[in-house]
């Protein structure tokens, strides 16, 4: 009952963070604002999360494919599907889960145990939009440009790896990167962020939103949030998958 | 003015409010007294809306604040201010960008009479060259006051003060007492201000309503409070022994 409880909740912040901002400027800013939060401030993460799971996808793929019937540079078009269709969308938004789940249950949790919300209201802000909103927005656009740096990375770190270890010769990696490229792979991995994306923001923002007490509360309330905001992305991803590319 | 009709609330089935009805009035410091738990915060809460009451009304000069659905409310909330226990700053800003929250989602005012405002709301709680400091950096009476600031900058017809001087030493709470007082009478607003301290009580005291176990047991005014024979009041105000040596008898 509680689950459906939760659920009940969510969908109804959802509703009330989705009402017209009370001054669409002001909205605009903060959703520069959080773009630089969470977005750039992950771009170092990224970065090195990608070039080195890169690296290592190619070097596990060079080593689980050594058959004479696969061609060489198969290696190169594996680790390349590997980053741009499960990767770079789903486990940098996992990550992303950890990193900026955390920060925004936590920096909302701590307003509402600080009163700060209630400040808010008794101002007659829509608190939640206001707090909640920007972060989405600014989730849903910058995540899918981190999601496209990741790729790039990715790729390099498999090419830096085929450089300096020589399990696929370099000519047979770009050649395997290039072969039989398809953009829908790039629109389905888009796709995909910008739903996990939402969903990493509007969870957190809802276990934060709804923090009680102190900051014992807030810290269980960053937790759940990247808890479920985890167990949720890799949910829509099983289910995105299915829906796009069957 | 704000009126009160019977309001009732309960958490869990534990009554937190019962049947309580009073007034306060424009243009004078109202208090609302009792012990912790008494249900002071609560009532403040219902008050605002922060806190739905299961029954009775609250009207905002006629307007039945408890009717009203969440845009109205919202209108509402535009004439109030309320100072917090905490302060309840926002930490990211500025004690100017506090200030100016309030002016730049609500008002039309150019940035030039917005600076304005804020420069003459500082003035008025007294702080002075902290425009670009932040919250963490203010002492606990700033904060207070830079509270106190935000909430007048929009001028509220309603001013409500939550405990507005817990925690601070004795001059600085008479500081922010007075200036509660000054403001409700130089503004000509409704103010509320939740406490149990005695020192506001005597000091800014012109409407006073004792609460005790969620029930409002007593109204008067500061002179009134030190002659009164309602024995769960003279429990409140005696619990010390300066006030015992002030008034023997009781």
């Amino acid at each position: 009952m509680k689950l459906f409880y939760h659920i009940g909740r969510y969908f109804i912040l959802v509703w009330i963070i989705l009402q017209k901002p009370e001054r669409a400027s002001i909205y605009r800013r903060q959703i520069v604002l959080e773009m630089d939060n969470l977005g750039l401030q992950s771009l170092g993460i990224v970065a090195i999360i990608s070039v080195f799971m890169g690296a290592v996808v190619t070097i596990q793929t060079a080593f689980n494919t050594d058959h004479p019937l696969l061609p060489i540079y198969a290696i190169g078009f594996a680790t390349r599907q590997a980053i741009i269709l499960e990767f770079s969308p789903t486990v940098i938004s996992l990550i992303l889960a950890g990193k900026v789940g955390s920060r925004i249950a936590s920096e909302i949790g701590t307003m509402r145990v600080t009163e700060q919300i209630d400040a808010l209201e008794i101002m007659g802000v829509n608190a939640a939009g206001y707090l909640i909103l920007p972060k989405i927005i600014a989730s849903m656009i910058i995540n899918p440009a981190l999601v496209v740096i990741s790729m790039f990375l990715g790729i390099f770190g498999g090419w830096v790896a085929s450089a300096i270890t020589g399990v696929v010769p370099l000519s047979n990696y770009v050649y395997g990167i290039l072969f039989e490229f398809s953009q829908y792979d790039i629109y389905y991995a888009l796709i995909k962020t910008v739903v996990f994306a939402f969903i990493i923001a509007s969870v957190s923002g809802y276990f934060g939103f709804y923090a009680k007490g102190g900051a014992l509360q807030v810290g269980h309330a960053s937790t759940k949030a990247v808890v479920f905001s985890s167990i949720y992305v890799i949910l829509f991803n099983l289910v995105l998958t299915q829906i796009l590319l069957v | 003015m704000i009126r009160v009709n019977h309001l009732w609330k309960e958490f869990n089935r534990q009554p937190v409010l019962k049947d309580i009805s009073l007034a306060f009035e424009k243009g004078k410091t109202n208090l609302v007294i009792g012990q912790s738990g008494s249900g002071k915060t609560v009532l403040m809460k219902c008050l605002v809306g922060l806190v739905e009451a299961d029954r009775g009304n609250i009207y905002y000069d006629d307007r039945d604040f408890s009717a009203m659905g969440f845009k109205e409310r919202r209108a509402i909330r535009k004439e109030l201010g309320m100072l917090f226990q905490g302060a309840a700053l926002f930490d990211s800003l500025t004690v100017e960008e506090n200030i100016l929250f309030p002016l730049n989602m609500f008002t039309t005012m150019t940035k030039g009479e917005k600076q304005k405002r804020v420069s003459f709301c500082l003035d008025r709680v007294d702080l002075h060259n902290v425009h670009h400091l932040l919250p963490a950096e203010l002492s606990g009476g700033m904060k207070k006051r830079v509270a106190i600031a935000r909430a007048i900058a929009i001028k509220p017809k309603y001013l409500f003060c939550d405990e507005p001087n817990s925690g601070l030493d004795p001059p600085t709470a008479i500081l922010i007492d007075k200036l509660i007082s000054e403001i409700t009478a130089e503004f000509n607003i409704t103010t509320v201000v939740n406490t149990h301290d005695l020192n506001s009580v005597m000091e800014i005291g012109d409407c006073v309503a004792f609460i005790y176990k969620g029930e409002l047991w007593w109204t008067g005014t500061r002179h009134e409070i030190l002659h009164s024979s309602n024995k769960e009041l003279n429990h409140f105000v005696y619990a010390t022994e300066l006030m015992r040596t002030l008034n023997p008898g009781k």
